[in-house]
């Protein structure tokens, strides 16, 4: 009996009351597929806005409702908690021959939490004064000015930052604690390493959003004026506490992404990863570098000379562990016997688009082209590079590497392939168009635009139908799949890994019996690799 | 598939308790708690460094004494609390029973003398958005903005942990803390320690600043 069939309780409450790490990282998928849907559309809306010039379809307020709640939706609600929260709280008990994670009752407390916090935001367009208007930031003061139920929203994100302390608690306690006997540190599968790293940032750096959200209510109900220039208050501060955390989370959003990567070459490539301890390092790295480089989301907002040198030469720093995973996954392939399958094509694509967003970061690192792009489309195009290129490719890799493990069903893999047409396609189009456009001037967040950036506007909105019509048609695979797929094998795709020991879909107690694990992982049949 | 007999007790069964990793859970819980502070404190020490002197005086209209009573009164509270885990380890529910009422009692004191407190600077008008306040210079009104938050954050933790302790104190009576399982106890305990000590923070912070 699989964990699909067998729980503590029958029915639809075996699964919202259930402590079983498997089931609780499906309600997690489940949520957020549908959150990522809704922020789709708002994104798609945004697109339509720019298509006119005159008269523009939404109202400016309209559409500065729109970037708020696509980009606190794609930020806080799936990219932030996406991957960890999905296959690391399915996959990562399994990888290390645990039966749960240290706190299986805390972890069904973090899902709700995590819905909480989204009702209250969903709450927040609805009520009062209407839908938060600052942008997914908050910077103040306009945040404290605007008109808008932006207390509401920002208590959502609030409690939304609990559920991924929690969740990062429990990872690290479960790594520390439950690894199967001889799964030693260096014998963990690297996408646990990564979720280790991710967890460390989820558990230090959260608070202090939290502290800063916080203040930013009391700051509109009881007008404390800590951030408020009129009281004496300093917006910079409120710039410095909120990139504290917003900068660690975007490694929140790509350690686990990277760690799914990591799983799947060497899978395909039919060879041991290249380097195992320099990425594992790596993402500790990546950890500790990315706690300090938050300053460079100001380097215009008037920092001092130093500050801003010293947050420019870190930044660079932080691309150098990157650049080693990028590297490794490139040396793993080098003279393995490549399998294209579709997480694998995912998994290139995300390489591929990953090192655009990251370029690009780089060039946004060094002060003198940051003073000419900051704000600019360009900012927009490199960080959907980053986050939809990088994190959410990983993600459609990870889905289509795990997703016969976690539903027992096979996938067409034709589909799969050929959506990844349409996205790739899209994707380009619309945000290199951004780049572009932001290199000619087109500033960030405004309703409409200048002639001379139309014909810009209209390649990025054609882009992102056809990104969206990609983006359906994967889905859409998965459901057909999940009602009409082939029962999956037990290790589809010659994974070495735990989670390929274990039938598919997995047992309620994961093992029948906990393994002893002997060797390291990623050890592949001699054979299979000629 | 038909699994044979497994090999560790199945956790779901709540028999399996890892007092090592509940113990682990816990601290890393509590650095958050440090870190929600820490934000607090950096706010502190810019504006600190940019108001001194507004910082000195807004320091003479805070309460010393109702400061100073407080920091007594939650020593003591942690006192009993640790006494309270002796005793339980030792098997003396009556006197963990006493000492866990005693926390309980001190903390409430202590968030009543917070009530007379900011009341009395309310009285004064001291409070953020005050007509008074918004006509003295900024640095007060950050001073009594910081101030506000830091005891009003720091007041609902001591709330918290006196719900906290109220349910550990239920466990005990009902026998679910014992001798060979207080590690729930001892949890709750250091979480009394932490709002204790974060308070040891805030008293030199504000009240001695001048
Ligand atoms: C089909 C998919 C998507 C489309 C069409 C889209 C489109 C857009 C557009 C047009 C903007 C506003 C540009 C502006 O006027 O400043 C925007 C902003 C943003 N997008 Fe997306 N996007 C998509 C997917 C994503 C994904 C997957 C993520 C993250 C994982 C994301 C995160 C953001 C964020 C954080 C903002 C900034 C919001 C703000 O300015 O506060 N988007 N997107």
């Amino acid at each position: 009996m699989s964990y699909i069939d067998e729980g503590a309780r029958k029915g639809i409450l075996g699964w919202l009351l259930t402590t079983d790490h498997k089931r609780i990282g499906i309600l997690y998928l489940v949520s957020m597929v549908a959150l990522f849907f809704v922020a789709v559309t708002l994104g798609v809306l945004m697109r339509i806005e720019q298509l006119t010039l005159n008269p523009p379809m939404f109202s400016p307020k309209t559409y500065n409702a729109f970037f708020t709640v696509h980009g606190v939706i794609m930020i806080f609600m799936f990219v932030i908690p996406g991957l960890s929260t999905v296959f690391g709280n399915f996959l990562l008990p399994i990888m290390i021959g645990a039966r749960d994670v240290s706190f299986p009752r805390l972890n069904l407390l973090s899902w709700y939490l995590f819905i909480a916090g989204t009702l209250i935001v969903i709450a927040s367009l609805f009520t009062g004064k209407g839908a938060p208007d600052t942008g997914w930031t908050f910077y103040a003061p306009y945040s404290l000015q605007s008109g808008t139920n932006v207390a509401l929203g920002v208590f959502g994100v609030f409690v939304m930052g609990f559920s991924s302390i929690l969740t990062g608690l429990n990872f690290i306690t479960t790594i520390h604690r439950l690894r199967a006997p001889g799964m030693t540190w260096y014998r963990m599968p690297l996408f646990a390493w990564s979720l280790y790293g991710t967890a460390w940032i989820q558990v230090l750096a959260t608070p202090i959003v939290g502290i800063t959200l916080l203040l930013v209510i009391a700051e509109r109900i009881f007008g404390i004026g800590v951030f408020d220039p009129t009281k004496g208050g300093d917006p910079l501060l409120y710039q410095h506490l909120f990139w504290m955390y917003s900068h660690p989370a975007v490694y929140i959003m790509i350690l686990p992404a990277m760690g799914a990567i990591t799983e799947i070459i060497p899978t395909f490539a039919h060879k041991t990863i290249f380097g195992y301890r320099y990425i594992a390092y790596s993402s500790l790295a990546i950890a500790f570098l990315g706690s300090l480089v938050w300053g460079h989301h100001m380097f215009t907002s008037g920092m001092s000379e130093i500050s801003n040198l010293v947050f420019s030469l870190l930044t660079f720093l932080v691309a150098v562990p990157s650049a080693i995973k990028v590297f490794n996954w490139t040396a793993t392939l080098y003279k393995g016997s490549i399998e294209v399958k579709p997480p694998m094509l995912y998994a290139l694509t995300f390489i591929f688009l990953f090192s655009i967003g990251g370029l690009t970061g780089l060039m946004q690192g060094a002060l003198a082209v940051n003073s000419q792009v900051h704000d600019t489309y360009f900012i927009v195009g490199h960080f959907h590079y980053v986050m939809f290129g990088g994190t959410v490719m990983g993600f459609f890799a990870a889905l289509l590497y795990w997703f016969p493990k976690m539903s027992g069903k096979t996938y067409n893999e034709k589909i799969a392939d050929w959506a990844l047409a349409p996205i790739f396609v899209g994707f380009n189009m619309l945000y290199f168009s951004m780049l572009v456009l932001g290199y000619m001037g087109m500033p960030r967040r405004y309703y409409t635009h200048l002639p001379q950036y139309h014909t810009g506007h209209i390649i990025a909105s054609i882009g992102a139908f056809i990104l969206a019509s990609g983006v359906v048609l994967f889905f859409g695979n998965f459901v057909v799949a999940l009602f009409k797929g082939k029962k999956a094998e037990q290790n589809p795709w010659g994974g070495v890994t735990l989670e390929w020991r274990v039938p598919t879909p997995p047992p309620l107690e994961n093992f029948s019996e906990i393994p002893t694990i002997t060797e390291r992982p990623y050890i592949f049949n001699p054979e299979a690799s000629q | 598939m038909n699994s044979p007999v497994p090999a560790q007790p199945p956790i779901h069964a709540e028999s399996h308790k890892d007092y090592e990793g509940g113990k682990l859970g816990m601290w890393l819980f509590l650095f958050t708690e440090i870190l929600l502070f820490g934000g607090l404190f950096i706010l502190y020490s810019a504006y600190r460094a940019r108001y001194p002197l507004e910082f000195h005086e807004g320091g003479q209209h805070l309460n010393v004494i109702i400061g100073i009573t407080n920091t007594v009164v939650l020593l003591t509270s942690s006192l009993t609390v640790a006494l309270s885990i002796g005793a339980i380890r030792r098997g003396n529910r009556r006197m963990a029973i006493q000492c866990l009422s005693g926390t309980i009692t001190l903390g409430a004191i202590f968030l009543v003398n917070k009530y007379i407190e900011w009341s009395g600077e309310i009285r004064h008008g001291l409070y953020p958005n005050s007509p008074i306040l918004r006509k003295r210079p900024p640095g007060d009104q950050i001073f009594f903005g910081l101030y506000y938050s830091m005891t009003g954050l720091h007041g609902l933790h001591v709330l918290a942990g006196i719900s906290l302790l109220s349910v550990m104190l239920a466990l005990v009576i009902r026998k679910k803390i014992t001798r060979d399982d207080f590690n729930k106890l001892e949890n709750a305990g250091l979480y009394w320690h932490l709002v204790d000590v974060i308070w040891i923070f805030l008293l030199p912070l504000l009240y001695l600043a001048a």
